[in-house]
This record gives C-alpha cells, structure tokens and sequence, in this order.
C-alpha cells in the first residue's frame, strides 16, 4: 500500500493529445512526513505514520506535540497508511514521485455535510403520489405495521443527517502527475469540499 | 485557485480569433479517421458563448437543408484548425436561441455595417 495525504483545491479540464476534454480534480500532494511507526512487536500490526502541513507553534497543545519525536515539526494531519511498500525512516520526507507509474488511485475524504435531509434524497425513495388523494408523499413507510410486527425494525433506513462521511472513491484514473509543482490530476471528482484533506492511495484493485 | 491555473495555462489555443455572437463564421476542425487527418470545415451563425477561462465553448447553428443543426466546439480545443471570421451580425442580445423558432428569412440575422463616422473617436 502507498498513500499520501493531499489537499483538494479544485476541478477544471484538460485536453488529452487527440483534443478531447477529460474532467478533471486537483490534488496539491505537499512533501508528507514519516512521523513515525506501528510495529507488530509493539503494536501488532505495522503501519507508517505520516504527517502534512506544519502546525504554528502556539497552536500546538503540550499533548499533542509530545508524540512528535526530535527533528520532527507537529503536523496539522496524520494519518497511518498500512502495509507501506516503501522502507521508510522516521523524519524522512515522501514526494509525489512514488505515484510516477501509479495509473489508477482511491481517494478518501469526508463528503460535503447536507444537514437533516429526508429519505428521498438521503436514501433515493421513490416516495408517495403527489395528488388523487394521496397522503402519503415524501415519507418513509413501514415502521411498525400493526400488531406484526408491532414494532419497527432495526437498521430500517430513516431521515436524519446527510452526508459528512468518510468516503472512499476506488479506480480513479491518474491523468497527470507532476512532481515539480506537487499536483495530481486525477480523473472524474474526489469527495469532500475544496481545501480539504485526502487520502490518495495507489488502487487497491487495479494495478 | 493560483494552483488550478497553472493547470490551466498551457491548455489555451494559441492567437484565439476574434468573434462574436451573431457572427457567421467558418470552423475548421480537423477530424481523425485511423491514421489519417482530413480538416472539415463548417460554416454557420454562433449563437451562445458559454463558460470562461479553458471550458470556453461556442456553438454554431446552419440551416442545412431545411434541418437545423447546432454544433458545440470547445473554443481551446487542438483540433480547431482555425475559425475564419466571414461576416459581422447585428445583434441585441448575447445568446440568440430564439433562432431556433424561427423559420425561412425570419431566421437571419442581419450584417452590422460600422459607419466611418461613428468608428472616429469622438471628443468631449
């Protein structure tokens, strides 16, 4: 496994060599930093910690900046990548270049927030007729019937809060990936909200 | 946003003609066939500009014979050869779908002739 932590700055176009347009996303993938390491002697399982974006020092709680060891600065986001293909040592720094002959990708990142939404847009229900004497429009149904079942369901899917999720997109297409300015164009969208962080990692079921 | 243009820059077409809406142009567009290129050429009235920046299309309305056919081209695209600029419209609006009703002479748009006098920059 090798990722990354990214940040999302946008979408736009490109024309390929034949002049067709391809959609798609920028990834700024700043210089990551090994924070550090899970070992199976210690941890059970091994793992390499890796951090991006230096935290300013008066925002950094005693906490916090204690588990970043010596030659290390704290970083705003840490994540732990499993299995790392790469040796690695702590306070070493990951470029982009480790994605050079990676061509498809999975991208993690948090949905953009929709508030209290219904089922229909939360769930895709079909919903209830509109007219004719219909009293049944936008709601969801089968909570309970009468005496069987007498109560409803578990896990029966209901309105509430939408999106905010930790969500992986898997097999996306890497278009362009250039070293110099620290960006990854990566084909179709990536979740979440402009500025936020990702996780890119090579694709777990396309080489 | 600094990082998406610099995506961006070197998408544009080079020496980008000078057109507006309402005018009758000619697109060259080059076409791919296997291994071979051929330029097509298509001719008619362009009757939208949409988006900004690289995203930038145009389309263009022909009446051939007696179907209407609209085209979109992507403005930066490598595969246009060249717009050739045939005759100025007269126009009073910036996207002119309203062609699309209309049928036979109705569905001209008219030449804009620039008089001398009013091209002169005038002083206060």
């Amino acid at each position: 496994m090798i990722g990354l932590i990214g940040k999302k700055v946008g979408m736009t176009q490109v024309f390929d060599e034949k002049g067709k347009v391809t959609p798609v996303t920028v990834v700024h993938v700043q210089p990551n930093v090994v924070v550090g390491h899970r070992t199976p002697e210690k941890d059970g399982y091994s793992a390499v910690i890796l951090g991006a974006d230096d935290a300013k020092a008066s925002r950094v709680t005693k906490p916090y900046g204690g588990q970043f060891k010596e030659g290390v600065t704290p970083k705003k986001c840490l994540i732990e990548m499993r299995n790392f293909e790469k040796e690695t040592q702590l306070g070493e720094t990951l470029h982009l270049e480790l994605f050079q002959d990676v061509s498809f990708i999975d991208v993690t990142g948090t949905s953009k927030g929709k508030g209290t939404q219904g089922v229909m847009k939360r769930w895709g229900f079909g919903g209830g007729r509109a007219t004719h004497g219909s009293k049944f429009h936008r709601e969801n149904g089968s909570t309970g019937q009468s005496t069987t079942p007498g109560k409803t369901i578990k896990g029966l899917k209901m309105s509430g809060r939408m999106g905010f999720d930790r969500v992986t997109v898997q097999n996306l297409k890497v278009i362009k990936v250039d070293v110099e300015k620290n960006i990854l164009l990566v084909k179709g969208a990536v979740p979440g909200r402009k500025d936020t962080y990702l996780i890119v990692s090579k694709a777990v079921k396309k080489g | 946003m600094d990082l998406i243009k610099a995506v961006e820059a070197g998408q544009h077409r080079e020496g980008v003609e000078q057109f507006s809406i309402g005018d009758l142009v000619k697109v060259h567009f080059t076409i791919v066939e296997g291994k071979t290129e051929r330029i097509q050429v298509y001719e008619g009235t362009v009757i939208a500009r949409n988006n900004s920046g690289v995203a930038e299309t145009f389309t263009v309305r022909k009446n051939s014979y007696g179907v209407g056919v609209e085209r979109v081209f992507p403005l930066h695209s490598p595969r246009i050869a060249q717009i050739e600029l045939v005759r100025k419209g007269r126009v009073r609006r910036s996207k002119l779908y309203y062609l699309r009703d209309r049928i036979g002479k109705s569905a001209k748009v008219r030449e804009l002739i620039k008089k001398k006098t009013q091209a002169a920059p005038t002083e206060k």
